[in-house]
């Protein structure tokens, strides 16, 4: 692998009570996968705010993973119905502004799907891999030092 | 002792700013009395030197609205910090980008591309784009040059104080004019800096005078697509209304008529992405009997992006579309 190769860089906003899980399983069963992907622990995948999603690819983001209980299994008992419905909206809003929706992703993950968990991360990875870097800081930087230049 | 000075000027924005502040009606006689008005195009006939002429700080209050988007906005706003001691973000444009901040869907050049040959009224075979800098016989002329990126005044210049609205409403309007006269004669502290004046600390839903119960919508419609009700809340109908995201102060006008929030007064504290917020607010609300059949829902929300940044795309996170 070369040195430039881009390895993009995932944030995973992970349930506690399954995803979590399902990661630790994957790690203590020595299960392989890329290491890409930054893992956040929140309460419950519908805690995930949509802010949250726009603040991790404002900040260099390539893609972001949110994965929740099973519906049905949420230990908030639809917590992630909530999810399930602000992801084709959050789609929807990242195609509008150019963003390709593949860069965000919902999955349910339960804490016995250790083997499911390296599936889907080694997937995304690759599926953002393809998409390229997204770069939201430079180009939000280089947008502005254009402007200043001009005015200047 | 000469009076105090005042400035208002008029950036990337349609103008309602300019006539709102005659919504103070004749109480405008009395900020005449407190201010020597040295600056305001729209109302006197002064001219940009004259403001490059004055002292440092010689303005005390200038009340700027209006969006930053091109290199005339954008030296303005400098000067404008340069020389006023207290600078004022006036309305929805220069507080969060505004109307003006949707043009961060697109490019300068993808705007012109649609101004001059691609409008269905236009005829411009020969490409006949205007052009920045020209030289007529008695010298050379140009024009301020357009950005891609619509920013608030914020993120251009260091802001004082915010007067959110599009457009303000008089009475909040003269509700600052009046506090900043009386600490004027009489003494005081002004407000901390960074400080929303004119409106409130709470959501445009605490001022809706609609009756409110619990929330379960099963679809989104148009305000014309349900019978008239003058008392359920919009949003228990169906009505995308951006009212639970958006900062008190206005009274509740557009709800109490039967027209949805749109999100004008910007986010209440503590909440830096509006759009983000109604987007997670309206998901919460679908009631159906499966999450599939909530994504299904969901996923016929017309324009989210127009919608629920209909004010603030310029002061969102992502700030613009990607390029």
């Amino acid at each position: 692998m070369s040195a430039h190769e881009f390895e993009p860089r995932i944030v995973g906003f992970l349930c506690r009570w399954c995803s979590y899980n399902g990661a630790d399983l994957a790690g203590t069963s020595r299960m392989k996968y890329p290491p890409n992907l930054i893992p956040i622990k929140t309460n419950c995948s519908g805690r995930v705010d949509p802010t949250h999603v726009m603040k991790a690819f404002a900040e260099g983001a390539d893609g972001v993973l949110i994965s929740g209980c099973h519906p049905g299994d949420c230990h908030y008992i639809n917590g992630n119905w909530r999810t399930a419905g602000r992801y084709p909206m959050m789609k929807k809003l990242l195609e509008q502004l150019n963003i390709d929706p593949r860069r965000l992703r919902l999955e349910w993950v339960s804490a016995a799907e250790g083997d499911k968990w390296a599936r889907v991360v080694t997937e995304f990875i690759e599926e953002v891999r393809e998409l390229g870097p997204l770069g939201w800081k430079d180009q939000v930087a280089d947008e502005y030092e254009q402007q200043e230049a001009v005015s200047a | 002792m000469s009076k105090p000075k005042f400035a208002m000027y008029w950036a990337a924005a349609c103008g309602g700013c300019e006539i709102a502040v005659l919504q103070i009606k004749e109480k405008i006689l009395e900020v005449a009395e407190n201010f020597d008005i040295v600056f305001w195009p729209v109302a006197t006939d002064f001219k940009y030197k004259d403001v490059e002429a004055m002292a440092d700080g010689e303005i005390l209050l200038t009340l700027f609205n209006g969006a930053v988007r091109n290199s005339e906005n954008e030296y303005m706003a400098h000067l404008l910090r340069q020389k006023s001691q207290v600078l004022v973000a006036f309305g929805a444009c220069a507080a969060q980008g505004g109307i003006p901040g949707l043009a961060n869907v697109s490019t300068a050049a993808e705007i012109k591309e649609l101004v001059y040959i691609d409008n269905p009224s236009v005829q411009n075979p020969d490409r006949v784009f205007p052009v920045e800098r020209f030289e007529v016989p008695e010298g050379e002329l140009d024009l301020p040059h357009l950005y891609d990126t619509v920013r608030a005044l914020d993120q251009v210049e260091d802001v004082d104080y915010y007067i959110p609205g599009c457009p303000p409403e008089g009475p909040q309007i003269w509700a600052v004019l009046e506090t900043i006269i009386g600490i004027l004669k009489n003494g005081g502290d002004l407000p901390p800096k960074g400080t929303v004046l004119g409106a409130g600390t709470k959501t445009c839903c605490d001022e809706c005078s609609r009756v409110k119960k619990e929330k379960k919508i099963t679809g989104f419609k148009k305000p014309w697509e349900v019978p008239w009700d003058p008392e359920t809340c919009l949003l228990e109908q169906g009505i995308i209304c951006m009212g639970p995201v958006t900062r008190d102060g206005c009274g509740g006008r557009c709800t109490s008529v039967g027209m949805p929030c749109r999100g004008c007064y910007g986010p209440p504290p503590g909440v830096t992405d509006q759009g983000a917020k109604m987007l997670s607010t309206l998901a919460s609300i679908i009631d159906a009997e499966s999450p599939e059949k909530i994504a299904e829902i969901a996923a016929t929300v017309p324009d989210p992006l127009g919608t629920f940044y209909r004010f603030g795309l310029a002061k969102s996170m992502l700030r613009r579309a990607k390029v």
